[in-house]
């Protein structure tokens, strides 16, 4: 009797609520749902809570532990924080990182966004090529990072003997082995950056462009006050997606240079990984991983900032 | 048992493909005052070349004896085909044995994802205004932001713990990790739909459970789509999450099985190059056979 009447009370003033919250007052509006939609999702809600915020949490926990990943741990407070900071293997994984995906993620953009030009052209065989450039997409980073190690280790330097830094195997420079990587890296994701921005393109009227060559802007003019402004969404979109991605490259590497060599080209991830499974590192490296959690979080919503404000500039 | 299964394959590819189809003959017709751009077509052309020279180069080397490759760059056409590269490469990285597990992990994960995700989308969408679904709807849009490297330690002990350490705990992972974004997916596509159908299911009597997959799950077909080959792509292609979960090496998937054989015969490049090939060939085939599809698909998830 009384549970009935609470849950009529409860009924009510989510009802009122929902009129203060002027929020239509339809019949489904009111009250619960029906019981069939909670059995939809809460399932589903534990498992991921289980497979993902727990070991997020577990992570988190362990970080202010020296767990070794195996055996006995106690807790030692921020000392594998304060540690991490003055890694300089760390540190320098983080550098990596970080020129790595600015580079890939500025080339891709320029590269993807000049193709998906082309490809909103007016030219011969549009469907075709737009699936060859496609084609990437479905490969798998590892397997054509090992053709692209094949490329650079064996034909490269028999090809091109003539040119200084390819003559010899790129990949065993400890200065310019990053470079295959980020060339392997843009190869792969413009794929998908092109089809973004076709798509983007595909949505600016030509008369657009007529009227302005009717009024003399030429096309660099016309790429600036036009096509840029009105694509800057997916712009912002690719920059932000790609800019994530590289920061987590981990594929690439393995397939390439596995960190090599030394340690020239070694990511945050692979040195989670390294860390972590072989180093007997599972605390630090989790600290490692918190940290890099919140660098990741900072980077993308400053992106989303600034490049924000950009659009709204152009608009 | 053939036709059964491509009908709703071909019936979903035709409806996918009249949209944008008539659009582009309405745009075509349209761009006909347009005169074919030359330079812009060379410069498509060229660059194309980028993307075909790492395959050509794969398949070459794939296709030629081991004193072909010491000798030469590798981009030469062979002058005596090998074709047991492939039947070395078959045994040599136990193929038959990692493409079972690869095509076992993507059809679960596939028919998992595409049956639950749904299911959960439904629910949210419909009670969005309910703050116990939004919460769930942000909470799991918020792991979007959550890179793989924080749970990869954990989730290995955790995995092991319980025994799951091979294929069914993939097809339950990628079934779960999926959910952030194929539940995002869904749910702004199952807005659209007008709910009055759905209420008048109801008024007859039909439960919440019947009316989705009567009427919902039915009309569901292009996000299906392209779930499914987001999953398909992801979980066939994927290295880290195999290479940190699974234990046995009976259960090694195919992109597993590409790395062990890289670190243990890394200068038999021709029978490596076979079977890079036969890792890739079976979502290449798809692709180029349902090409359009495909790509339509990954525009439709990414662009809201």
């Amino acid at each position: 009797m009384s549970t009935a009447t609470t849950k009529t009370e409860a009924i009510v003033t989510a009802g009122s609520r929902r009129v203060r919250g002027r929020r239509p007052l339809t019949a489904r509006a009111e009250g619960r749902a029906a019981p069939a939609f909670y059995w939809m999702v809460w399932p589903a809600l534990a498992l991921f809570a289980f497979f993902h915020t727990l070991p997020v949490l577990v992570g988190i926990f362990f970080s202010f532990t020296n767990y070794p990943g195996f055996g006995t741990w106690e807790f030692v407070g921020f000392a594998n924080y304060a540690n991490l900071f003055r890694d300089d293997r760390v540190l320098a994984a983080y550098g990596f990182s970080f020129g790595f995906a600015i580079a890939a993620t500025i080339l891709t953009n320029v590269i993807s966004l000049a193709i998906a030009m082309g490809l909103n052209a007016k030219i011969v065989g549009r469907n075709a090529f737009r699936g060859i450039y496609f084609v990437p997409y479905v490969l798998a980073i590892l397997v054509v990072g090992y053709v692209f190690q094949f490329l650079f280790s064996n034909s490269l330097p028999r090809l091109l003997p003539n040119i200084p830094l390819v003559a010899e195997n790129i990949l065993s420079n400890p200065e310019w082995a990053w470079l295959p990587i980020v060339i392997l890296a843009v190869w792969q994701a413009c794929a998908f950056a092109i089809i973004i921005y076709l798509s983007g393109l595909q949505t600016i009227p030509h008369e657009l462009y007529e009227a302005a060559s009717l009024d003399g802007a030429k096309s660099w003019r016309q790429f600036r006050s036009i096509t840029f402004p009105l694509i800057s969404a997916f712009f912002t979109i690719n920059m932000v997606l790609s800019l994530k991605g590289f920061l987590q490259v981990f594929d690439h590497i393995v397939a390439l240079t596995n960190g090599g060599p030394g340690t020239a080209t070694e990511s945050i991830t692979l040195l989670i990984y390294k860390g972590g499974f072989t180093g007997g590192e599972f605390a630090y490296q989790t600290a490692n991983a918190v940290i890099f959690v919140i660098v990741i979080t900072i980077v993308s919503l400053l992106q989303f900032r600034v490049l924000q404000r950009r659009e709204a500039d152009f608009g | 048992m053939t036709t059964v299964t491509n009908t709703p394959a071909q019936a979903t590819a035709l409806s996918e493909n009249e949209g944008p189809r008539r659009r582009r003959r309405f745009r075509e017709s349209q761009e006909d005052t347009r005169k074919i751009n030359w330079w812009a077509t060379a410069f498509i052309a060229v660059c194309s070349l980028t993307v075909l020279i790492p395959l050509y180069l794969a398949v070459m080397v794939a296709l030629k004896t081991p004193d072909q490759i010491a000798t030469g760059t590798g981009f030469e056409w062979p002058t005596t085909v090998r074709w047991e590269n492939f039947a070395d490469a078959w045994t040599r990285t136990n193929f038959p044995q990692a493409l079972l597990n690869t095509g076992l992990i993507t059809v679960g994960a596939l028919v998992l994802t595409l049956l639950s995700n749904s299911i959960v989308a439904y629910a949210i969408a419909r009670n969005i205004h309910r703050r116990f679904f939004r919460t769930s709807y942000f909470y799991l849009l918020a792991a979007l932001f959550i890179p793989f490297p924080i749970i990869m330690l954990p989730l290995v002990k955790q995995t092991s713990l319980l025994g799951i350490d091979n294929q069914v705990g993939m097809i339950i992972l990628y079934t779960v990790f999926g959910l952030s974004l194929n539940v995002f997916i869904y749910t702004a596509y199952i807005r659209t739909i007008p709910i009055e159908l759905e209420e008048a299911a109801t008024v007859d009597g039909a439960s919440t459970w019947r009316v989705f997959w009567s009427i919902i799950f039915p009309l569901l077909g292009p996000m299906n789509a392209t779930v499914g080959i987001l999953t398909c792509v992801w979980a066939w292609n994927d290295f880290i999450l195999p290479l940190v979960i699974l234990s046995d090496p009976g259960d090694r998937t195919l992109q597993l099985a590409q790395y062990v054989f890289q670190g243990q015969f890394n200068t038999d490049y021709t029978v490596a190059f076979a079977s890079y090939l036969m890792a890739m060939a079976p979502l290449l085939l798809v692709y180029i056979f349902a090409q359009r599809w495909v790509i339509s698909g990954v525009t439709r998830g990414s662009i809201k």
